[in-house]
């Protein structure tokens, strides 16, 4: 009796339903959109925001000054970090947080016009540690470095030429400058609004030549995916008890990656680069905030919306009840009948604005983000217990007053 | 025509008593039309405030135009006024000066000299033990600090043959290569060194072609310096603000949408619920066209009722959200209330239109036959 009851409730009345139905999906998708995109909105803009460029540097370990303004460099050769130690980054355990790095050894280098800054690097070298191949360099660590021309090969002879030497040494892509007595063709222009306006860059073993140290790098720049820094990242990993030394070593702080580059990395120190770490966690944090008030206030705002239509429904439903309670059924059975086809409902719905969140995000993300946001499974039952929730408390209201009205009023119709 | 005026007053007194008798099972209707209206003002007034905020928090990262003097020459006093000129009320501008001076070990050493407060305000992120308050106080690099300097004492710096004694007020650490440098106060090392400015950076606020009309309007009144960009931060946060615009865009189209909706199956319910007064009126006399206007002019009063009190719920989440998260108030936008106002009637209006015409092709005697 009591299935056939719901069972011809919801063939019966399927506008009435539909209605309700339609609601709670649309509530559901949103929800289910929503956290989808603030639970994974910090990844997304941590990756966007690695256009910023390197957020660590590694140096050796030897402390040492640099000398050098503007074109002139002065700093006296000192210790260098090895290149071969350079794949061991990838062996990190944050290694997939490490989005590109690139080696960097300035040099003194002569030309007929006077002496000048030259920085040898990796543009996109491919390299390998253990069974991995990954290709990185300055390209994928220095996004807004702009070349006019084309970038050189890492193999090749070619440079890069400053923007603002191109004056001085009169060159063009394409034209040749006498380094140290050789000639080189400039492969490109490079303009970066920084130091290196004033140098020209070149393939690492070009400036270990010149160096006379081959396999020499002065300094790594590193650009990582990091976690904002808080209280418990600024701790001295040494001073930590195991367990909170642990969890230190396995949150993407920067001062975490730091470490395990240091740790890697044979005499070396790494540390972050303040102005763009500290930075990108403010931003990040403030962003990420933002989405969490947000969907706080869509998940308000749909679960209002869904309580009032649900509302409305029952409301409409009070003759019914009157019928049923002038036959005879009592508080209690008709409770029941009401919450359960309001569950149903909520489980209809919930399914399918789960679903339709997902697309959504999906959709939203790959559109905005160019990757696709991934709604996690564990999802599914957070957005049913929500649906049940919002649909079961706009519905009580309404079902308690139908269950404790008069029934001659209610069919009368006035109640 | 002597009817016209007492019809018309029929009309208001039977939206009047609806509103009082009817007013229980209008409650719901009324929740979903204010909460569609909030949601729409808080998020409209959020979009077009957020942008200022976040170009605000990337004023953090430094300057993002840089103005070099020729190679070799310092920035003429005209220069420098001039361009602080320009820059005032659009940003800060500080200008720095550089020199390799020779420490009493004749170690080479790159000080910087820069007005110490506004260099403080353009670059917050750095670290920095205690900050020089008067001349003859300099700001070490850590680095330099810990080589060149580890006791701490006041100390000589000497540059072409004059000299001048400093002390350490405190430690800066950046992690890039004003670790390696000391930082004066401009006089101190005009002192020095003889030398004045040749680079001054820029921290120009507001949106990208606002920042982009500054340096416009620099290049062309100083045709003879370099004024460039910093491409690093200016892409970065072109970057992130489009794709945060756009999400807060999809999220806004995606609330405001449900909650639209949410209101339309509200309204068609209630208007549907009502179908018995509706055949009552009819079995009266009352025309099609009549009853319309009537549920019109209801769904119009709630409509207008949802706007005005959602629009102040509006306001005060948005207000809330920028206190809570960007620690500075979000200014309401009062001229977004004719469209959420049009909005709101147009939503209202619009979920009367199917349950009416299913009304119009039932005869009455069916309605209150229960059928």
């Amino acid at each position: 009796m009591f299935v056939r009851l719901v069972y011809e409730s919801f063939r019966r009345q399927p506008r009435r339903k539909l209605l309700v139905a339609v609601a709670v999906t649309l509530g559901a998708a949103v929800a289910t959109a929503m956290i989808a995109i603030a639970t994974d909105i910090g990844d997304k803009v941590s990756r966007e925001l690695r256009s910023l460029g390197a957020n660590l540097v590694v140096t050796p370990e030897e402390d040492r000054l640099d000398v050098q303004i503007g074109s002139v460099n002065l700093k006296p050769a000192g210790t260098y970090l090895n290149e071969a130690d350079l794949p061991k980054i990838k062996g990190i355990f944050w290694r997939n947080n490490i989005t590109g790095f690139a080696p960097l050894l300035p040099v003194n280098a002569r030309m007929p016009s006077g002496e000048v800054i030259l920085v040898g690097t990796y543009f996109s070298k491919s390299l390998q540690f253990g069974n991995q191949q990954f290709t990185t360099g300055a390209r994928a660590t220095f996004p807004w470095w702009q070349v006019e021309g084309g970038w050189p090969t890492d193999d090749s002879q070619d440079v890069l030429v400053g923007r603002r030497l191109v004056s001085r040494l009169n060159v063009s892509p394409g034209s040749l400058i006498t380094i140290n007595g050789e000639s080189h063709r400039v492969a490109g222009i490079l303009e970066t609004g920084g130091d290196e306006d004033h140098q020209i860059i070149a393939p690492l073993a070009i400036a270990q030549d010149l160096a006379g140290s081959p396999g020499a790098i002065g300094k790594i720049f590193v650009s990582a995916l990091t976690k904002p820094e808080d209280a418990f990242a600024r701790r001295n990993p040494d001073s930590l008890s195991p367990a909170d030394r642990d969890r230190w070593y396995c949150s993407p702080y920067p001062q975490s990656i730091a470490y395990q580059l240091q740790e890697v990395i044979p005499h070396s120190h790494a540390e972050q680069i303040r102005r763009i770490a500290q930075n990108e966690g403010t931003v990040l944090s403030r962003i990420n905030g933002l989405m969490l008030l947000i969907t706080l206030a869509a998940l308000l705002t749909s679960g209002l919306a869904v309580a009032a239509a649900m509302a409305t429904a029952m409301f409409e439903r009070r003759e019914e009840v009157g019928l049923m309670k002038a036959l005879g059924a009592g508080h209690f059975s008709l409770s029941v009948i009401f919450v359960t086809e309001s569950v149903l409902l909520a489980m209809i719905g919930g399914v399918l604005g789960f679903g339709v969140g997902s697309l959504l995000a999906t959709e939203l993300g790959r559109t905005i983000f160019g990757s696709s946001i991934v709604v996690q499974p564990v999802l599914l039952p957070v957005v049913l217990g929500l649906a049940i929730g919002v649909t079961f408390a706009g519905s009580a209201v309404a079902i308690r007053r139908a269950v404790k009205s008069d029934a001659v009023q209610a069919l009368r119709g006035e109640a | 025509m002597s009817r016209r005026p007492h019809k018309r007053s029929m009309f208001l007194r039977m939206l009047a008593r609806a509103a009082v008798l009817r007013k229980r099972s209008a409650h719901a209707a009324l929740l979903a039309i204010v909460v569609a209206a909030a949601a729409a003002t808080a998020m409209l007034n959020l979009f077009s405030d957020v942008q200022g905020k976040l170009h605000r928090e990337f004023r953090n990262f430094g300057a993002n135009i840089v103005v070099n003097a020729p190679e070799g020459k310092a920035l003429t006093e005209q220069e420098l006024n001039g361009i602080e000129a320009a820059v005032d009320g659009h940003g800060l501008a500080v200008p720095f000066a550089y020199a390799v001076t020779r420490t009493e070990h004749d170690q080479p050493i790159v000080v910087a000299g820069t007005e110490l407060d506004l260099a403080r305000r353009l670059n917050p992120w750095w670290s920095v033990s205690s900050w020089p308050h008067a001349s003859g106080q300099a700001l070490l690099g850590v680095r330099a600090a810990r080589l060149v300097f580890p006791d701490g004492k006041p100390f000589n710096l000497r540059y072409q043959g004059r000299g001048i004694q400093l002390s350490s007020a405190g430690t800066l650490q950046t992690g890039a290569s004003e670790d390696s440098r000391i930082y004066l106060f401009l006089s101190d090392f005009h002192q020095l060194t003889g030398l004045k400015p040749s680079v001054v950076e820029i921290s120009a606020e507001g949106s990208q072609s606002q920042v982009t009309s500054l340096l416009q309007a620099l290049r062309t009144a100083f045709p003879n310096l370099d004024v460039r960009p910093v491409r690093q931060i200016a892409e970065g946060e072109a970057n992130v603000l489009g794709k945060t615009r756009s999400t807060l865009l999809a999220s806004s189209a995606l609330i405001v949408c449900t909650a639209a909706l949410c209101v339309l199956a509200t309204l068609m319910g209630w208007v549907f619920d009502r179908r018995r007064d509706f055949a009552i009126m009819k079995a009266l006399g009352a025309s099609d066209r009549l009853i319309a206007l009537f549920v019109a002019g209801e769904a119009a009063v709630l409509g207008s009722a949802g706007a005005v009190l959602g629009f102040s719920a509006g306001i005060g989440i948005a207000a809330w959200i920028g206190r809570a998260n960007f620690h500075a108030s979000v200014s309401p936008r009062f001229e977004l209330f004719p469209p959420v106002l049009a909005g709101c009637l147009l939503v209202t209006i619009f979920s009367t239109i199917p349950p009416l015409r299913l009304l119009r092709r039932i005869q009455p005697a069916m309605i209150l036959r229960g059928e």
